[in-house]
Parts: C-alpha cells; structure tokens; sequence
C-alpha cells in the first residue's frame, strides 16, 4: 500500500478514516451521550419543543418499576432462542465445514439467501404457518401433543421460535468461519489415538469452534433481546419485550425521558452481561 | 461400534444440516406460496384459499404500497453509495496504516454491532429531537441512520477481504515499471472489488429490510418494511409476497451470477 500512502501524503490514514470516524462520531457517539441527557430530562416536555435537562434519575426507578417485567422477559426469551440457534445452528455449520465437499458455497449461498426477503414478511408468514387451524397445530393435537384447546400462535412459544429462526443466520456464519478454520487431520489425529467421535468432538472440535459460539452467540443475543416484531406479530399482551415498550413511550405516548431511560438500561444491561460471558468464556482478545 | 460411530459422522450430520436448511426455507416457501393466494373472497388472510395470478399481474394495485418499495429503493441505493465508500476508505486506512487512534477506531467500527437496533434507533431520535430537528423526521433522517449502520459492516468485509491480500503483489507491480496510480487500479483494487461487491449487496439488503431503527426515525416517510408493519395491523395484501418473492429471486440471481462468473474467470485464468 506504499502506492496509495504516497499518493496521498503523510497523512493518508487520517484521510481514508477521517469520513467514517467522522460519520460514526456525529451520528453514534454523539447520540448516546443525547440518549443519556433525554434520560435524564424532565418528562414535561415535547418532541417538538424538547425536553429540559434536569437529572432526573427518578426517570430510571420509574422505568425499571414499571417495566421490568419487559425486561427479564426480553433476556430470558433471547437467551432461549440463541441456545436453540446455537443447536440448530451448530449442526448445520457443522455440516458445511466438514461434509458439504463441493456444495459449501452453494449450502453458503443459501444459507444467507433467505435473509432477502423482506424480514417482516417472512415474520408474518410463521403467523400462517402456527395458525389455530393450520396443519402443524392439527398434528400435534392428532398426536396429544398440544390438547384439544391448545394453540401455538400468540404463545411465548410462538415469540421464541420466531426469534430461533430469524437470527440463525447470525449464529451460522462466526461458526461455520471457526470451524471452517480447522485442520480435519487434528480429528483424524484424535480418532486414531483411540478416542470416540463424541470425545473427538467435545475434546478437539468444540474447544477449537469457541472463537464462533463466541461470536455467533453475542450476534444472536444482542439483536434478539431488542427485537419487538416477533413479539407483535406472534405473540400476545402478555409476551410483548422491552422493545415494544421502548418503541410505544417514543411513538404513541411520546414519553421520551423514560423510553430513552429503559434503552440506557437495556444497553447497560447487555454490555455487563457480554462482558461477564466473554471473561467466562475466555475469549476476550475477540472484542 | 466404530461402524455406526463414522456412519453418523459421515451421514447423520449432513442430513441433519440440511433439514435445518430446509427449516431455514419453510417461510420462503410459504410467502412464495400466498403470493398466488386469492385473497379476494376470504375474510382470514392467513390461510391458503385458491389459485390466481392477479397478485402478480396487478403487483401496485395495494394503495401506498408501490411508493413505500420506491422509497425503500432509493433510501437502499443512496445508502449502499455512502457507507460503501466510506466503509472502503477506512477499511483501507485500518488494514494498510498504522496510525494513532487505531485501536479506538477499530472499537468505533465494531460498536454499532454489538448495539441493539432499538438503542440505536432511540438515540438516534434524540439526537434529532434534542437538535431541534423532531418536526424533521423523514427521508434525510433515515437515510442518515441508514448509512450509520451499514457502516461498520462495510469496513468489517472489506477488512477482511484486504487483510488477506499480499501486500507484495502491489510491490511487484511497481517493480516493474507500473506506477503508483497503476499499481492501485491495476492490482489492488481489481483484488478488493469482490470483497466491496459483497459489502455493496449487504448494505443494500440490511438498509431495505431495516424496521426498527426506521421506525424511529421515519417522521411521515414510510418504507416497505414500515407499509408492512401497517398493513398487518389490518390483513396484508397478497402483493406483499410478491415483492418477497421478488427479491428474493433477484438476490439469489446475483449472489449465484457472482459465484458463476468467479469460476469461470479462475478456470479461464487457470486455461492460460
């Protein structure tokens, strides 16, 4: 790169990142510190007019009394979701990495295909899918799995298993990266030293795939925890996240100082828990 | 026992990844499916009633719908420009620099994606309410979130697209007699435009498909996905699928055109 650090000066560097820097400075620090300060703010205020700042800290005991509920619901469904994207998607990165021969990039090719359809269309389509007379809900009560009155859409198992399935991707690609990385003869090494599969793959594969359940977990998680469109399309009032809470006191109730108080706390939230998880997982080189 | 063990290796895996491929398509399938929905007769919206071509035929007929995928469009096109080429410039400074504030700017560039949309979106909206903009929202404003968060993704596949390349190439070209302005065109960029091409499309697909931050910022503009949402308080067309399923054989188009002319121009290279 001498060409182009010479084209340019000595101050090249600067230059290329210089727009970027710019841009995420304005647009996404600056911001944070306005969601900060709008937390803060007297709540009798207007979009319009603005909010005066009087830090108010009642803003975040208000918003934590009233809506905690939404929030441990929020973790503990994305927690749920990204185990299963975290099977689910083991498996299949699994497969790609290690038996797909000449088909990875095809497999990878439609492993990030489906994402082109519009997400929230392809949300509403689980509604028809889960429906109350839908085929899936017929089955499982022919075969006593769900009782006669029981349904699947608008229960917390239709919100996880939206979440499950539109973050896969997210949880795929880190790990198929990781494990694509692998070099197959350390397992050939491992069998021929006597150990079973199940003890090659706990004892080779896994440790040498953290880097991309690392990865891939945080990915699934953090967009997971924030997402209020499964919860709207296929839950019901009582499944509803932080995310529908946070978007309805900025829309409809206009409430800014307490919504931007449970995004601070989400945010906080999410920050200490990725920390904790990646000291645990001792990954943390990745960040 | 070791029989069944390397069955299962060389097998069991492989069926098991597809079929979570397949799941990975049910909605595909089902959204493909309800575009030939007539929906015309049918109170329930969400259930298969019989065959017709009308939705594709009459693809705007849904009030708003047709405007909503235009401003989708030009927001998408205008978006993947800037953040493509911002996202190269510093992706370049990144790899090929060693400069003061580096490591600050590489937690900037990953920072964006470890936020939660709906934290990005409402600091967004308050940085525009507390700058006196709240009357504002529209076009310009999603467009500027737009860019911010294909951002980052543009720097991170670029990086990795030049990180991996031999800085020597570039070398070797001046060596012979090619100057710097050609060295760059000539070698470099040519082996980073795959690894831009690829950031191009995400960015696209990531601002088209984007909600929850648009929502916050929109003011009275409405994209598709924002048509979506309101229509699905009510009963969605059965147009909508079709813009699905449009997309999605475009996308499928160009990402399998690319991976097809990738092979034949390395079995081309490799002829000579």
């Amino acid at each position: 790169m001498e060409a182009f650090q010479r084209l340019l000066g000595r101050n090249s560097a600067y230059i290329l990142i210089g727009p970027a820097a710019l841009w995420l400075g304005i647009f996404f620090l600056l911001p944070m510190v306005s969601l900060l300060t709008t937390s803060l703010s007297d709540p009798a205020g207007s979009p319009i007019s603005g909010y005066q700042l009087t830090f108010r800290f009642a803003n975040y005991a208000e918003a934590m009394g009233d809506y905690w509920t939404y929030l441990v619901r929020s973790l503990v469904y994305a927690g749920i979701a990204t185990v299963l994207c975290l099977i689910l998607g083991y498996i299949l990165a699994y497969a790609i990495a290690f038996k797909a021969g000449r088909f990875k990039t095809i497999m990878l090719v439609l492993v990030v295909a489906p994402f082109f359809t519009s997400f929230l269309v392809r949300t509403l389509s689980w509604k028809l899918i889960l429906a109350d007379n839908g085929w899936v809900v017929e089955t499982l009560k022919a075969i006593h799995l769900l009782p006669e009155d029981g349904r699947l859409l608008a229960t917390p198992f239709a919100v996880i298993a939206g979440l499950t399935y539109n973050f896969l991707p997210f949880m795929i690609l880190p790990l198929y990266t990781s494990l694509e990385k692998i070099d197959p003869r350390l397992l050939q090494a491992s069998s021929d030293l006597y150990a079973n599969p199940i003890q090659t793959f706990l004892k080779v594969t896994w440790p040498l795939s953290l880097p991309g359940v690392v990865g891939g977990t945080l990915l699934t998680f953090i967009p997971a925890s924030g997402d209020y469109i499964n919860a709207s399309f296929l839950g019901n009032t009582n499944t509803q996240m932080v995310g529908n809470r946070i978007q309805a006191l900025f829309t409809t109730a206009s409430d800014y100082p307490h919504a931007a108080a449970l995004s601070v706390i989400l945010m906080v939230l999410i920050v200490a828990m990725v920390l904790f998880y990646v000291r645990r997982a001792g990954t943390e080189d990745l960040l | 026992m070791t029989r069944i063990g390397s069955f299962i290796g060389r097998h069991l895996m492989l069926t098991l990844g597809l079929l979570v491929l397949l799941y990975m398509y049910i909605p595909n399938f089902i959204v493909a499916l309800m575009s030939f929905n007539d929906a015309s007769e049918s109170r329930n919206l969400y259930q298969f009633q019989s065959f017709t071509w009308d939705n594709w035929l009459n693809p705007c007929e849904p009030m708003g719908m047709c405007e909503s995928l235009r401003v989708s469009i030009s927001i998408g096109l205008l978006a993947t420009i800037f953040a493509t080429i911002l996202g190269t410039l510093a992706a370049f400074a990144l790899v090929r620099h060693r400069f003061e504030g580096r490591a600050t700017m590489n937690l900037m560039i990953f920072l964006p994606m470890a936020t939660p949309e709906i934290v990005m979106g409402s600091s967004l909206l308050a940085l525009f309410v507390a700058a006196g903009m709240g009357g504002q929202l529209g076009f310009g404003t999603i467009l500027i979130a737009h860019i911010l968060f294909c951002l980052s993704f543009v720097v991170v596949t670029v990086r990795s697209r030049l990180s991996g390349l031999d800085s020597n190439l570039e070398q070797a070209a001046m060596d012979l007699y090619a100057n710097e302005w050609h060295a760059f065109w000539r070698v470099t960029f040519p082996l980073v435009f795959p690894g831009i091409l690829a950031a191009a499309l995400l960015s696209f697909s990531l601002s088209f498909d984007d909600f929850i931050i648009t929502n916050l910022n929109s003011g009275q503009t409405v994209t598709f996905p924002m048509f979506v949402w309101g229509a699905a308080q009510r009963g969605v067309p059965m147009q909508v699928n079709v813009i699905g399923t449009v997309m999605f054989l475009a996308a499928l188009a160009i990402v399998i055109g690319g991976e097809v002319l990738n092979r034949r121009r390395a079995r081309l290279q490799a002829a000579k």
